[in-house]
């Protein structure tokens, strides 16, 4: 993980942009965005805001839609606990994404890259503030990628060990894994880190 | 040639990556066998009759009838077998989880293909294996070359593979379901009666397994989960309101609420709701709802976090829980390796 950021985002390398997606709540974080605008206060253009209703209304297949289809990361906002227009549905999506983020490092993705935040329609410069932190954070991150990491993966798993990707070796008798130097046992270790 | 010798539509039903319960389930069917016995002349069945590879490869394209393809695809020899059967058949249904959306085999989409066969051949404590020997696709011994096939990194479902005509979920797919089904199809071949569209998902329901158990039901606020052995639940009571995982909520019926009413929370075996693109992220929206917040306005913003993380710290595995059966179908596939 470490290696892989570092090369993409190496120096001589295009600084790394995320995409992220933004879900805003109708009543209080798509105004908080709005008040933001009409401020001037600067954040970085890496966020695409798609408004609902309610932060209730976002089913998690938007997320996971979102992630899979190319975005590095989902920002999803609404009216802090007890301002909701609907009452209780941004309950409803806090515990949802908390059940999300869970699921999602099972799947080795960072719970920085799915974030809730909570923004009155006051708060333009809060919303600002942690959008920029969160652009921040993903690209300290790296992309996602996840079209590479859907499909069949083999050229992925043979960049990555030294062996061939059908198990298939040129020598006559079964080889030991040690002797084949196929590196499982860091490959095994990285693996660890990232479903623990 | 649209049939065999003596003029009956052929039959097959092939294992890919399996456990074999889809060829028990349709024997299950009880005696209406006797009657698919009649109408088909089987001609790739490799459970219950002997057939070889090669009497499929002489076949000329689309011989079968109908064939009903069981299993993943998680190695090179199932996909040949899905594309040499796909050639070979008129129609082809994804029978039972796994080569609808990956059922178990899927599950190791969560891991790698290296960590597995690290476990398999390698670390599992009843394994002995001192020279750390790995199966290897080809291996010249003295007497010729032995080959095995390739192993995948990802398990995938059979309409990831070849084209699919129809869709029978359940693991293993009910023998009602299954005898209904075959029923169709029997009454198309013999009467000419009509099919479902291609692509339909057949012998389910098309309400959530909630609708068809009779366990009751109230409002859901649980504080914490348990695994089933942590608790016995009180009889004739919803298992999701007692903090037993359930996904009822997030899976099509069909089946008959079998699970539930033995006490056991539904698996999900049938797969998702008609339109749902996702049945994890179902799950998730349904038991995100059920999780007990009793909080008011001016609530301590951090608190309340808290409070929901420690509810859903209960949730043991949940990416395995709520796509036990379904990953190979789901939007994100598998894990990222890195």
């Amino acid at each position: 993980m470490a290696e892989e950021s570092t090369a993409q985002n190496g120096a001589t390398e295009e600084r790394f942009e995320p995409l992220i997606i933004g879900f805003t709540c109708n009543w209080c974080s798509y105004r908080a965005a709005d008040l933001a605008g009409t401020s001037r206060v600067k954040y970085p253009p890496n966020v695409r805001l798609i408004r609902l209703m309610c932060s209730g209304r976002l089913d998690p297949s938007f997320v996971l839609k979102a992630l899979a289809g190319g975005a590095d990361g989902v920002l999803i906002t609404g009216c802090h606990p007890g301002e909701c227009h609907y009452l209780e549905q941004n309950y409803k999506a806090l515990r949802r994404v908390t059940l999300l983020q869970h699921m999602l490092a099972q799947f080795g993705i960072e719970r920085q890259r799915v974030k809730l935040v909570w923004a009155s329609a006051a708060e333009g410069l809060r919303l600002a503030n942690e959008i920029t932190t969160m652009v921040e954070e993903v690209r300290a991150l790296g992309p996602l990628n996840w079209k590479q990491v859907s499909r069949e993966p083999a050229a992925v798993l043979a960049a990555g060990n030294g062996h061939e990707t059908d198990m298939s070796m040129p020598a006559g008798a079964p080889v030991p894994i040690a002797a084949a130097g196929n590196g499982q046992g860091v490959r095994t270790a990285a693996l660890e880190e990232v479903t623990a | 040639m649209t049939a065999s010798d003596n003029g009956k539509p052929t039959l097959a039903m092939y294992w890919a990556s399996s456990c074999g319960g889809c060829e028990i389930s349709t024997l299950n069917i009880g005696e209406n066998i006797l009657v698919v016995d009649e109408v088909f002349d089987l001609a790739f069945f490799p459970c219950i009759a002997d057939f070889k590879v090669k009497d499929v490869e002489g076949y000329p394209d689309g011989h079968i009838d109908v064939c009903l393809f069981n299993g993943a695809i998680r190695n090179s020899e199932n996909e040949h077998m899905a594309r040499l059967l796909r050639q070979k058949s008129k129609v082809l249904v994804a029978f039972g989880s796994c080569s609808y959306e990956g059922c178990i085999p899927a599950l190791s989409n969560l891991t790698s293909r290296d960590a597995t066969l690290r476990t398999v051949f390698l670390d599992n404590p009843s394994i002995d294996n001192p020279d750390r020997v790995l199966p290897q696709t080809l291996v010249a011994a003295p007497e010729g070359d032995l080959t095995l096939p390739s192993f995948y990194n990802t398990v995938k479902s059979l309409d990831q593979v070849v084209d699919v005509d129809y869709y029978l979920p359940g693991c293993p797919p009910e023998p009602h379901q299954i005898w209904a089904v075959l029923q169709v199809v029997v009454a198309a071949l013999t009467a000419g009666g009509p099919l479902p569209a291609k692509g339909s998902v057949v012998g389910t329901g098309e309400v959530a397994v909630c609708e068809e158990c009779p366990l009751e039901k109230h409002e859901k606020s649980v504080a914490r989960f348990y695994r089933p052995y942590e608790v016995n639940p009180v009889p004739g009571l919803c298992l999701l309101e007692q903090g037993l995982m359930c996904l009822g909520p997030a899976t099509v019926s069909g089946c008959g609420a079998l699970c539930p009413q033995v006490g056991m929370g539904c698996r999900g075996c049938y797969g998702p709701l008609p339109g749902v693109l996702d049945q994890g992220a179902r799950m998730v929206a349904a038991i995100g709802s059920a999780i007990d917040v009793s909080g008011k306005p001016g609530d301590n913003e951090e608190a309340l976090a808290h409070k929901v993380e420690q509810a859903v710290a209960t949730v043991a595995d949940p990416a395995g829980t709520f796509y036990r059966f379904s990953l190979a179908h789901s939007l994100l596939v598998r894990a990222r390796n890195q």
